[in-house]
């Protein structure tokens, strides 16, 4: 009886087409020099680095992986965002806070919701802490130093950027502590020289924070200021591989 | 295509390699020019092994410009042994010289590095011999990012991702009820990265807290690298600036501290362990 070979999947023509020369998934990959460099520049997302890098960045306590672990949270805000959205309404109205009462839904008959919601949340204060400890970092190391410069104002606006998008998401529950988080916070913009009302209006969508103000924060904190984000990101990577990789060493 | 040893006057590539040397070219440019005049003197000599060439040169060029036009040319071949499309009488018509092309005489002159030029190398593609200039780049101590900065990445993402599941499944978020601008809380506080300017505003009139500090904040942090000319980034070297980064640092994580747990009922100073914590996340 002549026994059936089972085909190798890793020699087909298909997987062949996937996993490009140097992936450590495609047959034949050897521990060699030139597949180590291939297995970085033959894959979408690590090709965002070099294929050597400087080997006191590898140092834990030099960066602490702190820049690494910001963007990890923000790609992970954005998976646990998404799946929020589809439970979420930004309404707000009299008689029915659509908004309020989806994040009760979210809590209790959503599967995982919960759970989503509690990393979302705690994802995005961690966020805040590891992008300022990352400033932090940069400026103890000299990183802002030429050819640098731009870079770190790259930087200062992705931290903006992050506060932003934290502040906006803030007042999404549209309990208590949201609003009267938010009255607070953006009380000051009252304050602006010459263009206080204006500055209030534009930030409120009226004189207090209102379901007009729901709205106008949901948009900024699931489009608009990812959108933003994610352009400054993209330069922010790319400078770091133009100005000669990580900085250093000391 | 492969390198394929040609004839060449070997008088007249002495003669080159000789001047040339001895004009002080560099001696790998040197070579290069004398093996062409070694080689458009053996043409000039033998002029039917050069309409041979050109011959075989425009058979291998791609294009329906397949044309044995040399043949009937009294030994002369074109010029180009690639023609325009379609161009097969227009080839056999054109003015014929010389089957080697011409191309400008190099200068000679090798540029100096300029002064104070970093050490890298240039990827240009084409190049004149002279104008490659020999310069290592420091290769410095480098390693793969495959495994080795790939793994610690995925390493601590893996950590985090593990430590914020487990913190999420065990420490809910907090939802109170629902909103009611009229009922004010009290205290209201911001969130906590805006507590320590909220701080300010004890101290402070409100446009000095919420406006000038923070523009301040803003703009002194992105102007830091265009302040700080220093240019070592050796920590002994920076005493002032890591002084002043700390203390400015120290004194907003303060007054953040301060804002989130020593404030109280109308936000008036409390003490965390007898009053309790007036803070939410």
């Amino acid at each position: 009886m002549a026994k059936i070979q089972p085909p190798n999947l890793r020699e087909s023509e298909v997987w062949k087409s996937i996993f490009r020369p140097g992936s450590i998934y495609r047959k034949g990959y050897k521990d060699t020099s030139r597949d180590r460099a291939l297995a970085t520049m033959n894959n979408v997302l690590w090709h965002l680095h070099p294929t050597k890098v400087k080997r006191h960045g590898l140092k834990l306590t030099y960066t602490f992986c702190l820049g690494g672990l910001s963007f990890f949270l923000f790609v992970l805000l954005t998976v646990t965002g998404i799946f929020l959205m589809f439970f979420y309404r930004p309404m707000a109205d009299i008689g029915g806070a659509q908004a309020y009462t989806d994040m009760q839904t979210i809590r209790t008959a959503v599967f995982f919701g919960d759970l989503v919601r509690n990393m979302h949340r705690w994802g995005a204060h961690l966020m805040v802490l590891s992008v300022t400890l990352h400033m932090a970092r940069v400026f103890y190391t000299g990183a802002y130093k030429p050819p640098r410069e731009f870079n770190w104002v790259v930087g200062v606006v992705l931290l903006f950027l992050t506060l932003g998008l934290s502040f906006t998401g803030y007042l999404l529950p549209w309990d208590q502590l949201a609003i009267w988080a938010v009255t607070v916070g953006t009380s000051l913009a009252g304050y602006s020289p010459f263009i206080a009302k204006q500055a209030n209006f534009l930030l409120l969508g009226g004189a207090i924070v209102s379901p007009n103000t729901l709205l106008r924060w949901y948009v900024l904190h699931v489009l608009a200021l990812p959108f933003v984000l994610v352009l400054f990101l993209a330069v922010h990577f790319w400078r770091i591989r133009k100005d000669g990789g990580i900085s250093g060493p000391l | 295509m492969t390198w394929e040893e040609v004839n060449k006057d070997m008088d007249a590539y002495q003669a080159a390699l000789t001047a040339q040397t001895s004009s002080g070219v560099d001696r790998r440019v040197a070579e290069g020019r004398a093996r062409r005049a070694g080689i458009r003197a053996y043409l000039k000599a033998h002029p039917e092994e050069e309409a041979a060439h050109a011959a075989e040169a425009r058979s291998a060029a791609p294009a329906g410009a397949a044309a044995p036009a040399a043949a009937g040319n009294g030994g002369q071949a074109p010029a180009m042994a690639a023609p325009a499309a379609g161009g097969a009488v227009a080839v056999a018509a054109a003015p014929i010289t010389s089957a080697v092309r011409e191309a400008p005489l190099p200068t000679g002159n090798i540029p100096e590095p300029k002064k104070g030029a970093p050490d890298k190398h240039r990827l240009l593609a084409i190049v004149p011999p002279e104008g490659i200039q020999r310069v290592e780049r420091e290769q410095g101590d480098r390693v793969h990012t495959w495994p080795h900065l790939l793994l610690e990445e995925f390493i601590a993402m893996a950590i985090l991702f593990a430590g914020l599941l487990v913190f999420s499944s065990l420490i809910n978020a907090p939802l109170r009820e629902l909103a009611n601008p009229n009922l004010t809380p009290n205290p209201s506080k911001a969130p906590w990265y805006f507590l320590g300017l909220q701080e300010l505003l004890r101290y402070f009139h409100p446009m000095v807290a919420g406006i000038v500090i923070p523009t301040f904040i803003l703009v002194g942090l992105a102007a830091v690298p265009y302040v700080d000319r220093n240019p070592s980034i050796k920590p002994g070297d920076r005493k002032v600036a890591i002084t002043l980064f700390t203390i400015l640092f120290m004194f907003g994580a303060i007054l953040t501290i301060i804002g989130c747990f020593f404030r109280g009922p109308g936000y008036n100073w409390t003490w965390p362990w007898t009053q309790g914590v007036f803070f939410e996340l």
